[in-house]
């Protein structure tokens, strides 16, 4: 008999309308609440009763967790900013054009228009096996069904591989590493800022999450500095379906060039493994080099060092060690 | 409670996953408590130690200032193996109570250094020492009965001294035996569930519940082995009495007078031609 899987669980549906209520509130039920944002991941787990939390805390009545600010020191998002208002804001499209690329084309504009970019960075992963219930690592069990001969892997992790092959599916995460972005994260000992590609963990420091949020944290806000303000911008997603999907690979770079070389960089990728990874050795190898074909088909050549492929997943290498070329070399010179 | 995590397998099946692990909490209170009740039974409580005499007594100028207990090689296996299992323990425990990091390369690798020095103890034990000396024989077992009924006041003969390990450094080694064993045949097993250079994944190997029985069975024995640590350190570097037994396995010896305080000299012979020349030159 199939498992009628579309309505949720009971839980106590609390409303908060500060980030100071709605830390109390995450304080006081600790493991027992979950912290629904825009929904899209959430609401899937929910329905599938794969989770069951006895408490589930809706941000959507926090007004200041809303909004994109300018400050002194670049520009402010607000935790629950949906995706949409990320792509149109006037100064993001100006200045962080990099973000507000990867943010549009997360998904489709519905989940867009839904989806907020706290949600988008700490979503969980998408492996199927974990999705279905499946007693994993990442659920705490002792196994991982999809680093086997036989298991379905075509989407999971080259790199970074620790027991789970899971990878993250986020978009704007390579993005916000690559322009340098704070996380400020509201815990119990007060406001806690991370560099963004802090906020991550693989699963050699922690299988059962993507981030660093423990229960009682919030992610309140994400500020990005304006040192990279204008650079020249590179991203670009595959995915399976185009019109709406998760990346397979995506690959987000912020370059300074003077006078033919590169000045400055920083280049992240995601969907290689459980986290987004900033490509340091890459970019220490391309400081004062051309950004030309050569450059990029050194640097892909170095990004990939060290994947370890699965049964269904090795046409990842060539992707990343492209993409990686065409974020250093342009779109003209890859191969 | 329960003391097993349980999950659902992928075909319907209940399988255990691991040990609850408030189990490595449970161990940690059963060794302070042990430190506790044993410190509060020795300065409060115990009787002097009584030994049944020897016969016939030993000859003081015969026995070396310096008796030879533990060898080179017998010492660097104790510390070597020491500081491996303190690695593995913190290894698989310190990321369960809060402390992440990445431990699983570091406890493969400290898990098959300590598998290596577990056959080279069985062999090193078995041709090169006295295999027998660390199990307990019959003596022991009679004199551990004499102990009892002397504990609980009833009468019973004062049990003889030891020959060259004490009874309770035999059942401190039995159980380290049984824990570690378990520890290292489960521990290789579940090395084929994660990348290792020494042999290809191999998740389906067993089917889930035997693979849930042998993660309980590694994590009973890394519980039971935190707690057995915790008693061993404390008698070793704690307790006054048991100082000649760190000294002997420090420096490979312990004096004529510890010596001739708590072991037989007939269960344990000492070769008097080992001793130093300043104890052959000794007239006492």
């Amino acid at each position: 008999m199939a498992t009628i899987r579309d309505i949720m669980p009971a839980f106590d549906l609390l409303q908060p309308t500060s980030i100071a209520g709605a830390r109390e509130l995450l304080e006081q039920h600790g493991r027992d609440a979950w912290v629904l944002a825009g929904g899209l991941d959430s609401l899937d787990w929910l329905k599938d009763r794969i989770k069951k939390p006895k408490v589930v805390v809706d941000l959507t009545g926090i007004e200041e967790l809303k909004g994109v600010r300018s400050t002194s020191d670049g520009i402010e998002i607000g935790a629950m900013t949906t995706l949409t208002k990320v792509v149109q804001h006037p100064v993001i499209k100006e200045k962080y054009g990099l973000l507000a690329k990867a943010a549009s084309v997360v998904a489709s504009p519905q989940i867009r228009n839904q989806g907020t970019i706290g949600g988008n960075v700490s979503q969980d992963a998408r492996c199927w096996y974990y999705r279905a219930g499946w007693p994993c690592y990442r659920a705490g069990g002792n196994i991982c069904y999809a680093d086997t001969p036989v298991g379905r892997n075509s989407e999971h992790a080259i790199l970074h591989a620790d027991r789970c092959v899971a990878v993250n599916p986020s978009d704007t995460a390579p993005a916000l590493i690559a322009l340098d972005a704070k996380f400020v994260i509201a815990t119990r000992k007060g406001e806690r800022v991370a560099d963004a590609e802090d906020y991550f963990v693989g699963p050699d420091i922690d299988i059962t999450r993507l981030h660093i949020l423990q229960p009682g944290d919030l992610l309140t806000a994400i500020r990005i500095p304006p040192a990279l303000a204008g650079a020249q911008f590179y991203f670009e997603k595959v995915r399976d379906r185009n019109v709406w999907d998760f990346p397979l690979l995506n690959v987000a770079s912020a370059m300074v060039v003077s006078g033919g070389k590169i000045e400055q960089i920083r280049i992240a990728v995601n969907g290689a493994a459980a986290r987004p990874l900033r490509l340091k050795t890459v970019e220490r190898a391309v400081l004062g080099k051309a950004p030309n074909a050569a450059t990029g088909e050194m640097a892909g050549e170095l990004a990939v060092k060290g994947a370890v492929p699965l049964q269904f997943n090795a046409y990842k290498i060539p992707l990343m060690r492209n993409l990686v070329k065409r974020a250093i070399g342009g779109v003209e010179e890859a191969v | 409670m329960n003391a097993l995590q349980w999950a659902i397998d992928p075909w319907g099946k209940l399988v255990p996953i691991h040990i609850v692990w408030l189990l490595i909490w449970a161990a940690v209170i059963a060794g302070l408590l042990f430190f506790i009740v044993h410190a509060t039974y020795v300065r409060y409580f115990a009787k002097p130690r009584q030994f049944a005499a020897e016969v016939p007594p030993p000859i003081a100028s015969e026995i070396p200032a310096r008796v030879p207990m533990h060898s080179m090689v017998a010492r660097l296996y104790h510390w070597i193996t020491a500081a491996t299992m303190f690695t593995l323990l913190f290894t698989a425990f310190l990321p369960r109570v809060g402390f992440q990091f990445p431990w699983v390369t570091w406890h493969w690798i400290a898990g098959s250094v300590m598998t290596v020095l577990v056959i080279f103890h069985i062999f090193h034990a078995s041709f090169w020492m006295d295999f027998w000396a660390i199990w307990p024989d019959r003596i022991d077992i009679t004199d551990a009965g004499h102990r009892i009924r002397r504990f609980f006041g009833r009468p019973a003969p004062p049990p003889r001294k030891a020959a060259k390990y004490t009874f309770d450094v035999k059942l401190s080694h039995g159980a380290f035996m049984v824990a570690g064993l378990t520890m290292i045949v489960t521990g290789v097993l579940m090395m084929s569930r994660v990348r290792t250079i020494f042999f290809p994944r191999n998740p389906y190997l067993f089917s889930d519940m035997t693979w849930g029985i042998i993660y309980v069975l590694h994590g009973l024995a890394g519980v039971v082995l935190i707690a057995v640590v915790m008693v061993h350190v404390y008698f070793t570097l704690i307790r006054p009495e048991y100082r000649p037994l760190l000294n002997a396995m420090i420096f490979g010896w312990m004096s004529r007078d510890s010596y001739l305080e708590e072991y037989d000299t007939k269960r344990w012979a000492v070769e008097a031609m080992i001793s130093s020349p300043e104890s052959r030159n000794r007239k006492d």
